[in-house]
């Protein structure tokens, strides 16, 4: 589903971002990406769906070469979520308005039918009643609940989160990380930036290790927690899991 | 398409168009600046003194002069000024003034208000700390803000004072409304006398162009240094 | 000061046989307000445009985007109108020439053309400015949902930076419809001309001038207090702009 092959990215031309990165996303599976602040993983992910330019290397996604500048980046990016660190709502717009847009301008849904699709996934993360607010009136959680449906209002054929929970306040995390959970055994394909082991340990099939814009690791999930294999990663993860 | 034109005519009346025109703009310019700051500067002081009457008057001062076209305003002062001469100094008519006081007064009381503004918020964004490390020290009102509060609220808005002041310079070639002969005036004299419109008015163009491009580019220097000291 | 008031002189029939001095000044307020209006349509259109082209990642466009301001910010408005008025005409071809030198109602579409295109590089400044204060992420979002780069611009960040830049904007608005005054230089003779033409034909200087100055004042109270009105019907629940 998604390929990421021998991929570098600096930024101007002294700082190398990513070095000859490669790994990938199989339909269906779920990975989880880690690492210290700085090592890249964000990048990586805007990477998938070219948020960000690439130097070097290819990007594959759903048998479609990203980084080909003949490629229709809108549509590709219309069948791929993304949810972001500091939720991205459209602060001018009503929840409902946040699920609708997209759907209306950039798949050419009719309004009834956008509204509709809206309304049952407003349903599933637990926010109907709040349709008509606006995004400023919500909690943090709920924000990024809202921010999670409409990525799934375009009916993606993958999920890409760059560390959902992070500027969350922690009796919120858990709301936000259930509906992922539930997306995860539902069988979306997910690419996840994220600190949080115990999702990692619920529902990834394969953790990737990143530091210094490198892939340190790359394993399934038992044996990423069950011995890592390499230093940085047990150094990261000793810090991580200690508090 | 410039086949017809006469560019010999600007090369003609150089002398008159600088050490005339552009010498009258530029004193104007620098004269009114100074005043506007300093008049815009005990307005700012009026505004944040906290006695509630002196600040509204400032207030209203401020907000009336920035509602009213600096066209209107030049005539205003081009009238009043022989009036407000009479009542200062006790004559028995009208004094007559000469056209660049009587622009002078005009400027000043025009731009003190945009002046002001920006002094006002060149104080405001001193840490109150300041002046009560000053007051601590012993130090007066006008102590504070004459050795405190007030340098450093200028060095703050050096940068923008200077912008405002590009304007001004601008703004100065209104006074040819009253046939004055600034450096506007001087070349749509030469204009009208030769029948030269375009080609002075072209030069006209590209000499304000040229400065004020000059000046704001300087400007950014200073600030991108004051940015970096900071 | 002995000057003789004469507050009566509004009522007496101005020279010219169109009415009193105060239908005189009325019809130079009304001048004053459809120049305005014309030319503040002008700086809206052409400053959205270049304000979005300074935010655009092209160089090219940052550089169009850049002269404009440069051009229209660095020559006085007066000289400006010179050009458009004096200059222009004989620039063009003899016959678009003489056309534009016969065209009816010429010093109102100079000035409002040459007072909308000086105001529009400060327009252009504010927008971008109010979009380059947008995070970061609500571009990357509009993005990732698949919305091209003129659907974002259309539905996303124009209509929050406008939102943001409302204040500014309200001022540059009143000294959209002051700079009309400058026409009179070209023969227009909107509100401050008239007054000037009641001064000349009637010697009551103080009268003329204090009728236009509460003219202009009542201008800028409708004017703030619509704009208030406008800011307070888009405010976003919620959601600080600005300050």
């Amino acid at each position: 589903m998604i390929e990421i092959n021998h991929v570098s990215k600096w930024y101007g031309s002294t700082f190398q971002a990513l070095k000859d990165c490669t790994t990938k996303v199989a339909k269906g599976e779920v990975v989880v990406v880690c690492g210290p602040s700085g090592s890249g993983k964000s990048t990586l992910i805007k990477c998938v769906n070219a948020l960000e330019p690439i130097q070097e290397g290819d990007i594959i996604l759903d048998g479609i070469k990203v980084n080909d500048p003949k490629t229709d980046l809108p549509k590709l990016r219309a069948r791929v979520g993304m949810v972001f660190q500091h939720f991205e709502l459209f602060p001018h717009l009503k929840i409902i308005e946040n699920l609708c847009l997209a759907q209306e301008k950039v798949l050419g849904r009719s309004h009834d039918e956008a509204m509709a699709k809206a309304a049952k996934l407003l349903d599933r993360v637990g926010l109907k009643v709040h349709a008509n607010k606006y995004p400023a009136e919500l909690s943090g959680g709920q924000q990024q609940r809202v921010a999670i449906a409409r990525a799934l209002a375009m009916d993606p054929i993958a999920m890409l989160f760059d560390e959902p929970t992070s500027a969350l306040d922690p009796e919120m995390i858990s709301e936000v990380l259930d509906v992922m959970v539930d997306l995860a055994r539902e069988g979306m394909t997910m690419m996840v930036v994220t600190h949080e082991m115990g999702f990692a340990r619920k529902v990834a099939h394969r953790v990737i290790f990143m530091d210094q814009g490198e892939i340190v690791e790359d394993a399934l999930k038992d044996d990423f927690f069950g011995k890592p294999r390499s230093d940085r990663a047990q150094k990261f993860l000793s810090k991580i899991l200690s508090h | 398409m410039f086949a017809s034109f006469d560019f010999d005519v600007i090369r003609r009346s150089l002398g008159y168009l600088f050490l005339d025109g552009m010498a009258f703009t530029l004193t104007l310019t620098a004269l009114s600046a100074l005043g506007g700051i300093i008049f815009g500067t005990l307005i700012a002081l009026m505004r944040l003194s906290g006695f509630k009457v002196l600040g509204r008057i400032a207030g209203l001062y401020v907000d009336f002069m920035r509602s009213l076209p600096l066209v209107l305003v030049i005539f205003w002062f081009y009238f009043l000024v022989p009036y407000l001469g009479q009542w200062l100094t006790g004559a028995s008519r009208p004094i007559s003034v000469g056209a660049f006081t009587s622009a002078l007064v005009t400027f000043i009381m025009f731009e003190a208000a945009y002046f002001s503004e920006i002094m006002r918020a060149g104080i405001q964004s001193i840490s109150k700390g300041q002046p009560a490390a000053a007051n601590a020290l012993g130090m007066t009102y006008a102590q504070t803000m004459r050795y405190v509060v007030l340098p450093q609220a200028f060095r703050n808005m050096l940068p923008v004072l200077l912008t405002q002041t590009i304007v001004l310079f601008q703004d100065t070639s209104l006074v040819y409304v009253l046939s004055m002969p600034d450096f506007l005036g001087a070349a749509s004299k030469v204009a009208q006398r030769d029948g030269r419109l375009v080609e002075m008015y072209l030069f006209a163009a590209v000499v304000y162009f040229t400065i004020s491009c000059v000046a704001s580019f300087g400007v950014r220097r200073l600030q991108a240094r004051i940015s970096i000291v900071r | 000061m002995n000057y003789n008031w004469n507050w009566s002189i509004f009522f007496e029939p101005a020279p010219g046989g169109t009415g009193t001095y105060f239908d005189m000044l009325l019809s130079g307020l009304w001048l004053t307000i459809q120049t305005g209006i014309f030319a503040w349509i002008i700086a809206l259109i052409f400053g959205s445009i270049v304000g979005v082209l300074r935010t655009l990642p092209s160089k090219t466009a940052y550089w169009i985007g850049f002269a404009w301001v440069e051009f229209f910010r660095n020559m006085p408005l007066l000289v400006q109108l010179f050009l458009w008025f004096f200059v222009l005409p004989e620039l063009l071809p003899r016959s678009w020439g003489l056309w534009l030198k016969q065209m009816p109602n010429a010093p109102f579409y100079t000035a409002a053309i040459g007072v909308g295109l000086f105001m529009s590089a400060r327009v252009a400044v504010q927008l971008a400015a109010g979009i380059a204060s947008l995070p970061r992420g609500q571009k990357q979002a509009a993005t990732a949902l698949g919305l091209t780069t003129f659907q974002g611009y259309r539905y996303v960040l124009l209509p929050i930076a406008f939102r943001i830049i409302m204040p500014p904007l309200t001022s540059e608005f009143l000294n959209t419809i002051k700079n009309t005054a400058v026409a009179i230089t070209i023969g227009l003779i909107e509100l401050t001309g008239q007054a000037r033409s009641m001064q000349e034909f009637s010697f009551q200087v103080f009268e003329a001038f204090t009728a236009a100055t509460v003219m202009y004042l009542l201008i800028n109270i409708v004017v703030v207090t619509g704009m208030r009105f406008l800011e307070r019907s888009l405010a976003i629940p919620g959601y600080i702009t600005g300050k």
